[in-house]
């Protein structure tokens, strides 16, 4: 099973989330305006947000199910998340954010290591901090990082949002050939349709905290 | 400078005393901050309000409250001496533990603000990429409020240096165990003729408070450049 299945209520006062949609597809994409509910979706399914009820089924394992009371924390979820600015750590090199997860996890430098290096052509980066990647390279580490963890499902939250349209256009391929090469359901939320047009094969559009169309 | 045996002793003890009171109580400050930054419930304010209690009460209440607590006659004064045979009160271990009380808001406030901008969604993404709490805190957390733990720790330091009013209250002014530059110069005081040995203390004192000032600075600062992002 590499599908996933989510559904989620969730009340914060100022905003409502309502929402459910299932996904088989490789790519999924959250489309919709910002402050529509996409990011709040991809923190639940991550488990850094609780919602009031609700079932996430991530490749055949349920990771959260208010009925039968599971709620699994982050760290055993298996999602790999990039978020909209990258968030690496800023006081470890490339290398070490990369290798982060299996090193938490102490398992073994994964057998993809060089290739994920090579695909998102950040092998002349591993040794640099951070802050002196430029915001396209930034994003590939990020994107790297979460690969490397070993996820049942990428969750990628407007990963191209902050990088200007120049750099859009150069990390977009990067994208499509990840989604050709590891075989990772992903979820991939945007306001853009470009993007969305050519990387999903599934497009689920949220407004106000709702699935209005699949 | 020519210092007299005496002199000497009091620098030593004085910056002794504000190590010692400094790293002994930087694990319960990293411990009180992180849950003001990190936690919420009822009656947090009153625990903000006691760890600065020591930056408002006249040092004098400080002490005296030191001294009913942990002198031997004290509620846990007593029971250290009787079960541990540890006895705080008039030794150079109690001035550390009244050096690393008047301290301790400093310290609590430099390490909170460091937790407080710290991006939870980055110790999110750790917890994602499988990391437990813990090593969320050790790996992420803790090194990115190094700067914040530092300069915290030195400013301090730098008020210990300067403690008085509840070190003498606490444990009196002995000369070799509890004499500090603060209470040596105030021995001096009482003395005549003495002027040209108070003010070399006194340079001293300025000297090493200063320092600390710097130092304290300076760590904030390649504190920021480092984890730019």
């Amino acid at each position: 099973m590499t599908g996933f299945e989510f559904s989620a209520r969730l009340d914060l006062g100022d905003f409502r989330l309502d929402a459910a949609f299932t996904g088989a597809e490789r790519v999924t994409a959250l489309f919709g305006p910002s402050g529509a509910g996409k990011s709040t979706i991809l923190r639940l399914i991550a488990g850094l947000l609780r919602p009031d009820d609700g079932k996430v089924v991530l490749a055949g394992r349920t990771v959260f199910d208010s009925v039968a009371r599971i709620n699994l924390p982050p760290r055993k979820r298996r999602v790999g998340l990039v978020f909209q600015d990258g968030l690496l750590f800023p006081h470890l090199s490339v290398r070490q954010n990369l290798l982060y997860g299996p090193w938490v996890r102490r398992a073994p430098r994964p057998a993809s290591f060089d290739r994920t290096v090579e695909i998102l052509d950040i092998g002349r980066l591993l040794d640099r901090a951070p802050r002196h990647l430029s915001g396209g390279e930034r994003q590939r580490v990020a994107i790297g990082r979460a690969l490397l963890s070993d996820p049942a499902v990428l969750l990628m939250d407007e990963p191209v949002a902050a990088v200007d349209q120049e750099r859009r256009a150069e990390i977009l391929p990067y994208l499509a050939n990840l989604t050709q090469e590891f075989p990772i359901p992903m979820i991939y939320v945007s306001h853009a349709m470009e993007e969305v047009e050519r990387l999903a094969q599934k497009v689920v559009r949220i407004r106000d905290g709702r699935v209005e169309e699949m | 400078m020519d210092f007299t045996p005496e002199e000497w002793q009091a620098i030593w003890l004085t910056v002794k005393v504000a190590i010692v009171g400094v790293i002994g109580s930087l694990p319960f400050a990293v411990a009180i901050a992180w849950v003001l930054s990190y936690t919420r419930f009822p009656g947090k304010i009153v625990v903000e309000a006691l760890v600065s209690l020591p930056l408002v009460l006249p040092p004098v209440v400080t002490g005296y409250a030191l001294l009913i607590l942990l002198g031997r006659h004290g509620v846990v004064g007593h029971f250290l001496d009787r079960e541990l045979g540890i006895v705080l009160a008039f030794r150079w271990t109690g001035a550390a533990v009244a050096a690393a009380v008047m301290g301790f808001p400093f310290m609590v406030r430099g390490i909170r603000l460091s937790f407080d901008v710290i991006d939870r969604d980055l110790e999110g993404a750790a917890a994602s990429l499988g990391a437990p709490g813990w090593l969320v805190f050790l790996t992420v957390t803790l090194p990115l409020a190094v700067p914040g733990l530092l300069s915290g720790a030195v400013l301090a330091f730098g008020r210990s240096l300067g403690e008085f009013g509840a070190t003498i209250t606490f444990v009196s002014s002995i000369p070799g165990e509890t004499r500090t530059i603060a209470s040596e110069i105030y021995a001096l005081l009482q003395t005549p003729d003495v002027d040209s040995q108070i003010l070399r203390l006194c340079a001293v004192s300025l000297v090493l408070s200063f320092a600390s000032l710097i130092v304290s600075e300076l760590l904030i600062r390649a504190g920021q450049r480092r984890l730019q992002r």
